[in-house]
């Protein structure tokens, strides 16, 4: 740095940051500085503050109180408007895209310049070639935003924020929905986006992304600043103990597993739905007693219609899968009820909308889909004691906190909203589990030991099919894995055998043999 | 066959004049509603300046007078709408419903205060009224074979709103595809945390919207009493509000779409009116009835699946909050 040993320039300083939402105390007294040209990470588990944080910097929220300076000066900032007059620009982990807009419409939307459309467009198409020339972010600009590949969406994001002049980038979870290659493309821009001088502000909760691209790392905790540090001097294990406050075991103890008789075989499931598009081709697996087969793609990729077929939510439009001496196809479709009664469980993605009633309390939601059953989990007459008394056992079991059973379900965080489907799934003692993201906005505490839960299953007898989009989830935890590509199968792949390479081209959708050969090949040369 | 053909160029020239508030009111409802806000107050925004225009008419005796008065309560009533719903964040649908129901009763009480006349305003003379603009040389032309009758009967003799509302039609869809003002509301009404994360009010946006929707449904109002009728008649917009809405639906909030589909319900209306009495061949007396129903019958059995799936706005019929 041109000016030694002196107090580098700061892009952003803040202080005393403090925000409130109703009761909850989302910032505590926030101290932030961030050094100019510098790639500043911010990490933390969900609910620690850091989404808050930097929407507080982008104007989406105002501070209660605290100090916000921009390049040395201090600013009020109140609206986006404001951050990105200062030259603040955020991509955000949900993308703000108009989807039904070109890539041009979204990128000038808000700074047109011109009261006409064309003229603004026409400003706004040689400004976009000029910066996918210099930051090589090529996108066709002309294309319906929806139709592109999220990676692509995300560098429009990129695109916008850019041709508003941004010298300080804001991104929150940008990796959370690309593939490792996507994630591998993303980090070059941003180190060709520090190389122009941008200030870059990267929230995360992924301890190795990080590592990987950050010169300075703060971390988050509880609503509060809890640590400043450079990266080169911290370690993955100080940030995460930092994160969570104790001590946490990153790896999963995985024994080998001894697989059994197979309890669900599925063949050439199709899933087309009714404009005609494929969800599912020609897929067909063999699920055994004692092993957890790990699903891995890029959200989108038709794992999450594998998961709806295999449960009885929707039927399969062609082919068939067995489980027990059931037979299930499109012209005898079955209902998750019936697969219930067969020791099918099944943990849904979407807690909030298939998992549990947010308003319902704990008991409520403990017995969802159960209470037809027998009469410890209701029947006709439900009685609340007894139904409570249910589950303050397992919220006991599986550390469910607090251990309220009428506390409504929403009022739990996500890791034990999470723990609540968890128990209920589970101590029906299934043959079966179905598991759809299971540590989805759940906390590293709480990660460990949903882990540790279903290894302990696997390891009493039973079948585990896990669908993540977390690559380290399924290897850690999958004895085999199969990668899903654009509704197919594209591969299998042995324990042993996958690594993040592998599995990133497959998720690309190119076969197992040939990644095997590229990466012999690139062994070679 | 002349006669017949006379007939026909008369059906077409009602379909115009039956058709004029339907259009109005269609693209009052492309803007709310593109723009995110549900506006099942066109009935009630028509009505209330239906009676303002021709209360104000009939005590300035200027039509004129009467419109602008027209005008500025039913964008009042848009303001309304929009405190209800965009500020307040409240349920558009019931908001809207509110002003149609505070309508339909605040134009009778009103009237009977104003004009002791059981809810009706006074009948306006010619003057007070918008008068039809015979357009020149309508009759010399009128010899002339085929476009001769065309040009009287269709083309000339409407007041100034149908020219009003036809070219609202090419307003609505310049300001749409061609402005920074349409971008950002058509934006607004898909994905209006886009807008805001843009630097742009959200609420803002809305407003304006509204405010334009309450200016022609002002003019569709005006037309019903003081153009097309020559006084208000209490509940005189008889659904046409909730028509034109189905027409704005039915042509897929596209301006064009929308035109057309007001267009079809006017002739289906003219047609009905035009065979009252009439005996038909083979089936007797026309059923005026049943041609009557039919713009009701089409918007269900055709959005019900035949002309493709109508693909409203994302983000319609949700109060904007900022996500935690």
């Amino acid at each position: 740095m041109a000016n030694g040993d002196s107090t580098p320039p700061l892009a952003i300083e803040l202080s005393a940051i403090n925000k409130s939402f109703g009761d909850v105390h989302a910032n505590m007294d926030v101290n932030l500085k961030v050094v100019s040209g510098h790639i500043h990470g911010i990490i933390g588990e969900n609910g620690a503050g850091k989404s808050t944080l930097v929407s507080i910097l982008y104007g989406f929220y105002a501070a209660d109180s605290g100090l916000i300076s921009i390049n040395g000066q201090t600013t009020m900032i109140r609206h986006s408007a404001d951050a990105i007059a200062r030259g603040i620009g955020m991509v955000h982990q949900h993308f703000m895209l108009v989807p039904n807009f070109t890539v041009l419409e979204n990128v000038m939307l808000g700074h047109e310049g011109s009261l006409s459309v064309e003229a603004s467009a026409q400003k706004a198409r040689s400004a976009l070639n000029k910066l996918s020339e210099d930051f090589g972010l090529a996108v066709d600009p002309d294309i319906i935003v929806e139709n592109l590949p999220v990676g692509l969406q995300q560098r429009v994001e990129i695109l916008k924020a850019l041709f508003r002049g941004a010298e300080i980038l804001i991104l929150d979870e940008p990796t959370g929905v690309l593939t490792p290659q996507e994630t591998e493309q993303l980090f070059e821009i941003l180190h060709a986006l520090r190389e122009e001088g941008v200030t870059i502000l990267l929230i995360t909760h992924k301890l190795k992304e990080i590592m990987a691209i950050t010169d300075d790392v703060s971390v988050m905790r509880g609503g509060k600043m809890v640590a400043h540090l450079e990266t080169a001097r911290t370690s993955p294990a100080e940030l995460a103990e930092l994160m969570v406050g104790r001590k946490v075991l990153l790896e999963v103890d995985h024994t080998q597993a001894k697989p059994g008789v197979p309890v669900m075989q599925a063949q050439n499931l199709c899933l087309t739905t009714a404009n005609g598009i494929d969800q599912l081709k020609d897929i067909s697996l063999t699920l055994r007693e004692g092993e957890i087969v790990g699903v891995a793609g890029v959200s989108g990729n038709g794992q999450s219609e594998l998961l709806d077929v295999l449960s009885g939510i929707t039927a399969p439009t062609d082919g068939s899968f067995r489980v027990g001496t059931s037979e299930i196809t499109a012209q005898q479709p079955s209902d998750p009820a019936q697969l219930r009664s067969l020791g099918v469980a099944h943990v849904p993605e979407d807690r909030h909308k298939c998992g549990i009633i947010l308003p319902f309390s704990a008991a409520e939601s403990m017995i969802l889909g159960y209470s037809s059953g027998d009469g410890q989990n209701g029947g006709w007459w439900l009685s609340p004691s007894e139904l409570e008394t249910n589950c303050a056992d397992r919220m006991q079991d599986f550390d469910i906190r607090p251990p309220l059973p009428k506390l409504a379900s929403a009022n739990f965080s996500g890791g034990n909203q999470q723990k609540i489907v968890l128990a209920r799934e589970i101590s029906t003692q299934p043959k079966l589990l179905l598991v759809g993201q299971p540590t989805r906005g759940v906390d590293i505490g709480a990660i460990e030991f949903i882990h540790k839960q279903l290894i302990a299953l696997r390891n009493k007898g039973c079948a585990i099919l896990l669908v993540s989009v977390e690559l380290d989830e399924i290897m850690s935890l999958s004895d085999r894995i199969l990668v899903m590509n654009n509704g197919q199968m594209v591969g299998e792949l042995t324990r042993d055998e996958a690594d993040e390479q592998r599995l990133g081209l497959m998720m690309a959708g190119i076969g197992a043999d040939d990644v095997v050969t590229a990466s012999q090949m690139g062994a070679k040369s | 066959m002349a006669d017949l053909w006379l007939q026909f160029l008369l059906t077409i020239d009602a379909t115009l004049r039956v058709g004029t508030p339907l259009i109005l009111c269609a693209m009052a409802g492309i803007f709310s509603e593109k723009s995110g806000v549900i506006d099942i107050s066109l009935e009630g925004k028509m009505l209330m300046s239906a009676f303002a225009a021709a209360a104000v008419a009939a005590l300035t005796s200027s039509a004129l007078a009467g419109l602008t008065v027209a005008i500025g309560v039913s964008v009042l009533l848009g303001l309304l709408h929009g405190l209800a719903s965009i500020t307040l964040r409240g349920n558009q649908v019931i908001s809207g419903l509110a002003i149609n129901i505070l309508a339909s009763g605040l134009t009778v009480t009103i009237g009977i205060a104003m004009f002791q006349q059981g809810g009706q305003t006074p009948n306006l003379a010619r003057a007070e009224r918008f008068r039809p603009i015979e357009l020149p040389l309508a009759e010399q032309l009128s010899s002339l074979p085929l476009i001769g009758p065309i040009y009287r009967e269709v083309i000339s003799g409407h007041n100034i709103l149908v020219w009003v509302a036809l070219a609202a039609v090419l307003f609505t869809a310049y300001i749409l595809t061609r402005t920074r003002f349409g971008l950002r509301l058509r934006a607004v009404g898909e994905k209006p945390e886009a807008l805001d994360s843009a630097g742009v009010s959200v609420a803002r946006t809305r407003y304006m919207a509204l405010i334009i929707a309450g200016v022609l449904c002002g003019m569709a109002g005006a037309y019903l009493s003081t153009a097309h009728g020559s006084g208000f008649v209490r509940e005189m917009t008889a659904g046409k509000g909730y028509i034109a809405l189905a027409a704005m639906i039915f042509g897929k909030w596209q301006p064009r779409g929308a035109l057309l589909a007001c267009l079809l319900f006017g002739f289906l209306e003219a047609v009905a009116s035009r065979l009252q009495g009439v005996n038909v061949p083979l089936i007797g007396e026309a059923p005026v009835d049943l041609i009557l129903a039919l713009p009701y019958l089409l918007t269900v059995i055709l959005l019900a699946g035949f002309v493709g799936k109508a693909m409203p706005p994302r983000a319609i019929g949700e109060p904007y909050v900022k996500e935690r």
